[in-house]
């Protein structure tokens, strides 16, 4: 039953690792925007400067430490439930290099100045067509393996994997259309509003296909796998596979409440949104409830409770985003600290927690071992980024409902009753507590650092042998 | 016909296309397949160099 051939661990391990390594850079310069907001004399020059470092911090979070995981365990989670290695070994090792490549290249020229100011795209042509090369590859490699399985079925994580991986091809292709001026600048291909759109529908479909569905991917396998248990409701989850697929492309001009957009639009973006919150909730319930009877194996086991936690977050922060989407709620949150709070939530809670998960799952198996050096240390790690997380949200969301308070608070007379610096002093205390959870985040990714350093040392590197699929026995 | 009625159109294709999806995910002959793709994350052992089964936990 057992042939000699063996899985592509070694591009599932080279992407774990650099996970962990992306996600303490990415935090740090999380951790260092957030306290030049506090003490604006670290902004030390034009290179270090808030301006430069925040979308290299977002796209560092985002690209290389999601990204990785994102490689990682889809690669990981095609071979496992299709029972075939990798199709297209070489292409996938390119993608590999390709994408450290675009970080490295990211790191460098975000610093420099060179963006072409799109939020979550601010990268130049040339790295936007690398990408474009390496996605591409990726497509070749993750469908070609699925192409070529040994089972009947398609898991539903690789369903979402899949389209994770098509839309993020065309949002990135069409949203990076752009003429060159030089090697280092261009201009957008749309101009006015139709860019503002452009940007907002690849914006909110980054986070609903790369930060969502990528991730929901990971949950649809990792959740059963670590509870030991198959999914509570598969039939559910074909439902919430399509459901998000339909709503979350119409959703993305909820970004753009209140501007030049037309009025028409800004409405079907909102209407969108809350519709949303029906498939989050399905596939969060989903998640939650595998675990269903089995509830006693989240005192014990710290890799499910990120696990189960992330879900949580997911829910709070898919309940969050469609009543921020609400014109009139908007006009409150929108421009406030309560964004911020919202993402991070989302960013932390939902896709960093679910993150470290699938990573203690599956750092060690990448090393013939089951464990973790240490799990103590990992609860440690859990307790250390939970606080960090209510701290971060809730000093954001205090903030975010002030800021907007005060910039809409008219006196009598019709003048306002505050100048933009004062809501600016209001808000530091709440920017310092911020920074504590976000040193508090970061602390426990050292945490996974060292645990996943002295989980390596010593130990070869493992590929597990390709078996036939056999009878479940779950 | 209206652009605005190829929208519509669109629109109730859309959503009839949705409806269907739901029946079918949970008509009866869908089920055994379902049950069966369910279980597959556990169609196969990935305790490493094992011989004892899956992965002992903690707990």
């Amino acid at each position: 039953m057992q042939s000699q051939a063996t899985y592509n661990y070694k591009v599932v391990r080279q992407f774990s690792v650099m996970t962990v390594i992306w996600g303490i850079v990415g935090m740090l310069v999380g951790v260092i925007v957030a306290a030049q907001l506090v003490w604006p004399q670290l902004n030390l020059g034009e290179w270090l400067h808030f301006g430069r470092l925040r979308p290299l911090h977002t796209n560092a979070v985002i690209f290389a430490f999601g990204g990785c995981a994102l490689f990682a365990t889809s690669y990981f989670v095609v071979q496992r439930t299709c029972h075939v290695t990798l199709f297209a070994p070489a292409l996938a090792a390119f993608t590999f290099w390709g994408w450290q490549l675009v970080i490295v290249l990211a790191a460098i020229t975000l610093p420099l100045g060179f963006t072409s100011g799109k939020e979550y795209a601010e990268l130049e042509w040339p790295i936007d067509v690398l990408i474009a090369v390496v996605w591409v590859s990726y497509a070749i490699v993750f469908f070609g393996t699925i192409a070529k399985r040994k089972t009947t079925h398609i898991y539903v994580a690789n369903w979402f994997f899949g389209a994770f991986i098509l839309t993020v091809a065309l949002l990135h292709i069409v949203n990076s259309a752009a003429l060159p001026v030089s090697l280092t600048k261009s201009y957008s291909a749309y101009a006015g509003v139709q860019d503002a759109m452009i940007q907002w529908w690849y914006g909110h479909n980054a986070v609903g296909f790369f930060l969502t569905a990528g991730f929901l991917g990971m949950m649809y396998y990792f959740v059963p796998k670590q509870a030991e248990r198959p999914v509570y409701s598969y039939r559910l989850s074909v439902v919430h596979f399509w459901a998000l697929i339909f709503t979350y492309m119409w959703a993305g001009s909820h970004h753009l409440h209140y501007t030049a957009l037309p009025d028409w639009t800004q409405s079907v973006g909102m209407i969108f949104s809350l519709i949303l919150l029906a498939p989050s909730w399905g596939g969060m319930i989903n998640g939650v409830m595998t675990l269903s009877g089995a509830w006693h194996k989240l005192r014990t086991d710290p890799i499910l409770k990120f696990l189960i936690t992330s879900l949580s977050f997911y829910g709070m922060s898919t309940f969050e985003g469609p009543m921020m989407s609400i014109k009139t709620v908007n006009a409150l949150s929108h421009y406030t600290d309560w964004t911020v709070g919202h993402v991070h939530s989302g960013a932390l809670g939902w896709v960093a927690m679910i993150s470290i998960g699938a990573m203690y799952y599956l750092i060690p198996r990448m090393y013939g071992k089951t464990q973790m050096y240490s799990t103590a240390l990992i609860n440690t790690h859990f307790w250390v980024a939970t606080i960090g997380i209510v701290l971060y949200i809730a000093s954001m969301w205090i903030a975010g409902v002030m800021q907007g308070l005060m910039w809409r608070a008219t006196n009598a007379d019709g003048t306002l009753t505050y100048s933009f610096v004062e809501s600016v002093k209001a808000s530091y205390p709440f920017w310092a507590i911020r920074l504590t959870g976000g040193v508090l985040f970061l602390s426990g990714m050292l945490i996974m650092f060292y645990n996943m350093v002295k989980t390596i040392a010593g130990e070869k590197a493992y590929n597990a042998p390709v078996i036939a699929p056999a009878a479940a026995h779950a | 016909m209206d652009i605005n009625d190829f929208r519509s159109l669109f629109t109730v294709l859309g959503l009839t296309c949705f409806l269907g999806i739901c029946f079918w995910a949970y008509s009866k002959s869908a089920r055994a397949g379902f049950e069966e793709a369910a279980l597959l994350p556990f169609t196969d052992d990935d305790a490493p160099a094992s011989s004892g089964g899956r992965q002992g936990k903690e707990g």
